[in-house]
């Protein structure tokens, strides 16, 4: 696990290759109803060996699904679970995970759980790594793990930011890079790309102008 | 606010309520654009909310509607000051995903930029850091050698600032000849001049009143806050990416990873200079066994990892950079593209570390947890 760079991870079953037949050109106008619907997630090989604090966090919690890409471990849990999952790899002795490297999330929009809350976690005892993840749908509340890492309240912050993923007991949820007033959510996969931004707030009709000329090129 | 009432001091009238004062985002000690609302009684800091988000541009946002190379261009302006840095990090990454092998050239040239890269953002920082405390000699000193690494990089890939010094799968062009020559004579320069800064700072009187027992935080507490990098180890962390989980070529080298005991100021200090001189110890390693062979690996011609995902960490100047991408297999750009920036971890301790000191010891603290707002804000 912790030797992430080694030339060769224990292989795993590489995910069927995408339908070869679209040309790389023509990709762009693939209609959106083609929008994944979540990561593959292979699961572990028959031969692999699960560690020990895996086996151990699946006799605590349960309904866990394990998944192995590229020699890193996930662990999927229920998104009811997530503060037992998350304080029995901190206190185990064989887990030990006291560092939270990173927390972040992933949009899929066509799922109803549309969102991927990812804990990258690290031990700095045992010097290995897991990934735990939960599935939530749009408002479902989450329990926050700042009582468990206080490293995860800005990333928590961060994430409700630009998600809007609804952490429940977080100390101070606001926003955290967008202003306080923002409204919407960036990342989210149907957040605009572009949009009025300042010339709207400043001059309105020059922003409907402009969209105006846009709309008429894309039909010519 | 009014919890106390006004007294009477010597005859006058004295208000002694808490005072809340808004310090940047337009601040020379700052380091960019940050804003700290400070809420203070008399000259003590009772507690601190970090403002942020002045320089979002959205990088991640933003990545995930480019494809997988035009994303170099954007990870430089990150952590501007350790570009090369985060472009390794990134090309990482995808090498990862794409499960591909990187010949042992790139591998030694990519540690060879890493560590020069460590070293020209630790000279801003002590530049920097020095002038927030009062000691200005310093900065013009480590300037004069950030130069130097500047004019390496500029020979290698043309730049100053932004390098765009990496691809994915090897490097854009091998070291111009003579290259590694010159590499060396810096290593020699360097080596005098880092006991230079240490003769004006490490035993003056000033530097140690300043910065001895500020800020303290334990090894615990700070592994908990997610700090990362010299921050984390001037507590007595020993964390380091290149040693834990080895990317480049630093599995090959021989370097000791420094750790303070107090977890104050002027551990994280002493740290931070000690790693100057173990970057010259990789430099010099990889520059003299720097081997033949080719510089990129086999590449597909279209970029198009296949579907899964994956995180990768290295370690930039200011701690444990990671990356954590997800792609879908279809199309040319990343599904997702998250940064898990190192200066935006160590800055979460800010507020824990401020209280209880002076607002002159604000300043040396953010200079202290060494922050790029590039990469804060993204």
């Amino acid at each position: 696990m912790a030797d992430d760079t080694a030339p060769k991870p224990a292989a795993p079953a590489r995910p069927a290759a995408p339908a070869a037949k679209p040309a790389a050109a023509g990709e762009a106008h693939v209609p959106k109803a083609a929008a994944p619907t979540g990561p593959p997630d292979p699961p572990p090989p028959a031969d692999a060996v699960i560690p020990p604090f895996i086996t151990s966090l699946q006799q605590v919690v349960s309904g866990t699904t394990l998944s192995l890409y590229l020699g890193d471990w996930t662990v999927i849990v229920p998104a009811a679970e997530i503060i037992t999952a998350a304080t029995h790899l901190r206190d185990a002795p064989d887990a030990a995970f006291d560092y939270c490297s990173d927390l972040t999330a992933t949009d899929w929009p066509p799922r109803a759980e549309r969102f991927d809350v990812i804990y990258c976690l690290y031990s700095t005892r045992h010097r290995h790594r897991v990934r735990l993840k939960v599935k939530v749908a749009e408002n479902q509340p989450l329990a926050s793990v700042t009582g468990v890492w206080t490293a995860a309240n800005w990333l928590e912050r961060e994430v409700f930011d630009m998600f809007g993923v609804n952490f429940t007991g977080h100390p101070d949820r606001r926003r955290i890079l967008m202003p306080e007033d923002w409204q919407g959510y960036p990342q989210r996969k149907d957040y605009p790309l572009e949009g009025p931004g300042e010339l709207l707030m400043e001059n309105p009709l020059d922003w409907l102008k402009l969209r105006q000329a846009r709309e008429e090129a894309d039909i010519e | 606010m009014a919890s106390i009432q006004p007294q009477m001091v010597h005859g006058a009238m004295f208000d002694t309520n808490e005072l809340v004062i808004n310090m940047g985002p337009q601040h020379p000690s700052t380091h960019g654009v940050l804003r700290v609302v400070l809420r203070l009684d008399g000259e003590k800091v009772v507690d601190a909310d970090v403002v942020m988000g002045y320089l979002h541009r959205g990088i991640e946002k933003l990545s995930e509607n480019r494809n997988w190379t035009q994303i170099i261009l954007l990870t430089d302006r990150m952590d501007y000051v350790a570009a090369a840095t985060s472009n390794v990090g990134y090309c990482e990454t995808v090498e990862k995903l794409l499960q591909l092998e990187v010949p042992r050239r790139a591998r030694y040239v990519r540690t060879i930029l890493c560590e020069l890269q460590r070293i020209a953002s630790h000279c801003l920082w002590v530049g920097t850091h020095a002038m927030d405390i009062g000691a200005m000699t310093v900065f013009l000193y480590a300037f004069r050698e950030r130069e130097l690494i500047l004019d390496l990089f500029e020979e290698f890939c043309g730049a100053r600032l932004t390098y765009n010094s990496m691809r994915i799968g090897g490097l854009p062009l091998d070291i111009p000849p003579g290259w590694d020559k010159k590499v060396l004579e810096f290593c020699k320069i360097m080596d005098v001049k880092i006991d230079e800064y240490e003769t004006l700072l490490t035993h003056n009187r000033i530097w140690l009143e300043r910065t001895k027992g500020v800020g303290v935080i334990g090894g615990a507490e700070a592994t908990a806050l997610g700090m990362c990098g010299p921050t984390l180890r001037g507590s007595g962390v020993a964390r380091d990416v290149r040693k834990d989980e080895p990317y480049a070529a630093y599995d090959e080298m021989n370097f000791d990873v420094p750790i303070g005991t107090a977890g104050d100021t002027y551990d994280r200090y002493l740290v931070r200079m000690e790693e100057f001189r173990q970057s010259l110890r990789i430099i010099r390693q990889a520059t003299e066994g720097l081997p033949e062979g080719p510089i990129v690996g086999k590449v597909p011609r279209l970029i198009k990892p296949a579907a899964g995902e994956t995180y990768h960490a290295i370690e930039s100047p200011k701690g444990e950079l990671g990356y954590f991408i997800v792609s879908d297999g279809k199309s040319t750009n990343p599904y997702r593209f998250r940064v898990r920036p190192p200066s935006f971890c160590n800055l979460q301790a800010l507020p824990r570390l401020v209280r209880g000191h002076m607002v002159a010891d604000v300043v040396a603290l953010i200079g202290s947890i060494d922050i790029v707002l590039g990469e804060v804000d993204r």
